[in-house]
């Protein structure tokens, strides 16, 4: 699977012009920040729509200012992982995690579930809410939210930035694992070198809203 | 309570009640609507909308029950529809309900809309990226979240409901047993010689509904709050 990027985001003080292609495995996108990150990638999960351009994964357009075509967040197969997490406080951990498959009327599959559940350690925080967890619990749980909703891509902007060394020595190996196991694009924004050094296996440097060679 | 309250009271109490209890019901999913659509969209005419939504507000209810009337009464442009399907609203208990939630409305839709604007739209954005239609995280996400700004608009619009007198008597006037509720038979019992008692009691009750529902909704807003957000 490969996720090819060639579009246009007029901005107020640039202009952010990218193109490139994201195989599987991690894409680490580098940058001060200000560079058109979280820009680049809101247009990717539909959030924010590309002046002009196109946005594809293996023939499945997701974007394209010729055809006319823009999927909407909900129907590009897209998960998202944010920097915040972005946990539902209403729902406990387990319905957090469901509740992709249940927007996708994805079959229940108590066995998938079982599965990330204990990939992730996060067995005890079940019946948990948001609001009882740690900054790495919940981006623990974030991440199985976003695997559970089975995406053809993953975005992450910025997913340990707001989390402290020991924290985020917890939480990257997670992004190893899904690195080596996962066969499906991941797109990561980060500032931080050693991230990127660890992760990357296609780096891109963004700078002024263009693509910089590392 | 039959000792120190005469039938024509408990009768205008009861009435009250299930005014009020029916303003509310069906005024609150258009409550929710339209604070949800104020809270979450842009579009031409919004200022227009919201304008119209608070103008009970503002005007005198003498003029609303007037405009009311000439709507809903049976010559009126809808009134004579509904009379031809065999619903006649003016002078009867369901044109107060009307005339109740009418004036609730704007109450009501100010407290959902704060609530809806105060959720943050960023845990929208994320459930549309887990596969959500704009309807499914109304219903899963923002719905559950903007709950206790819906009981404490429900409850207020309730509150109001109870007390709503002027647009009540123009609209559907101040028939005992049909539309004479709490402050129209406080009204009536302040015209005739000796009734001076009933009224007394007739206000207490009213100060005690409004109080009580002024501090349920506070206590039940925070108790829903605590709920939602599991703290």
């Amino acid at each position: 699977m490969t996720l090819s990027v060639d579009f246009q985001v007029s901005l107020p003080t640039f202009d952010l012009v990218v193109a490139f292609d994201a195989p599987s495995g991690i894409t680490a996108i580098s940058g001060h920040s200000g560079a058109g990150k979280t820009t680049l990638i809101n247009a990717l999960a539909g959030l924010l729509m590309p002046n002009r351009g196109h946005i594809e994964t293996d023939g499945r357009v997701l974007f394209s200012s010729e055809l006319g075509i823009n999927l909407t967040p909900e129907s590009r197969q897209i998960g998202y992982i944010f920097q915040d997490a972005r946990l539902f406080p209403h729902l406990t951990v387990i319905q957090n995690l469901k509740c992709g498959r249940w927007f996708r009327r994805l079959p229940a599959n108590p066995s998938i579930i079982e599965d990330i559940v204990t990939l992730l350690g996060i067995e005890q925080l079940l019946s948990r809410r948001p609001s009882q967890l740690s900054g790495g619990e919940k981006q623990r749980v974030a991440i199985g939210r976003a695997l559970l909703s089975e995406p053809e891509v993953i975005l992450a902007d910025e997913p340990l930035s707001s989390l402290d060394t020991n924290r985020k020595a917890e939480i990257l190996p997670y992004f190893e694992m899904l690195r080596d196991q996962l066969n499906i694009p991941i797109v990561y924004v980060s500032h931080d070198a050693d991230e990127v050094a660890r992760l990357a296996t296609t780096h891109l440097r963004l700078d002024h809203g263009k693509i910089i060679a590392p | 309570m039959t000792d120190w309250l005469s039938p024509p009271e408990i009768e205008a109490i009861l009435l009250s009640l299930k005014v009020a209890f029916w303003a509310t019901l069906i005024s609150l999913p258009f409550g929710i609507a339209v604070g949800f659509i104020l809270a979450r969209f842009e579009f031409p005419g919004k200022q227009v909308v919201n304008g119209l939504v608070h103008l009970p507000l503002i005007l005198p209810p003498v003029v609303t029950g007037f405009i009311l009337l000439k709507l809903f009464g049976t010559q009126g442009p809808i009134g004579s529809v509904l009379k031809e399907l065999g619903i006649v609203i003016a002078f009867s208990w369901t044109g107060a309900a009307l005339a109740a939630a009418i004036m609730a409305f704007p109450l009501m839709v100010r407290a959902i809309r704060l609530s809806f604007e105060t959720i943050d739209s960023r845990l929208e954005d994320a459930a549309r990226s887990l596969g959500g239609h704009r309807w499914h995280v109304f219903c899963v996400i923002s719905l559950p979240l903007a709950l206790p700004g819906v009981v404490t608009g429900a409850i207020l619009a309730f509150a109001k409901a109870i007390g709503e007198f002027g647009a009540t008597i123009t609209f559907v006037s101040n028939i005992p047993g049909e539309t004479r509720t709490l402050p129209s038979a406080v009204y009536s019992f302040m015209q005739v010689p000796g009734g001076e008692e009933s009224a007394y009691r007739l206000v207490i009750l009213a100060v005690l509904v409004s109080m009580t529902a002024l501090i349920l909704s506070e206590w039940l807003a925070k108790r829903v709050k605590t709920v939602v957000e599991g703290t």
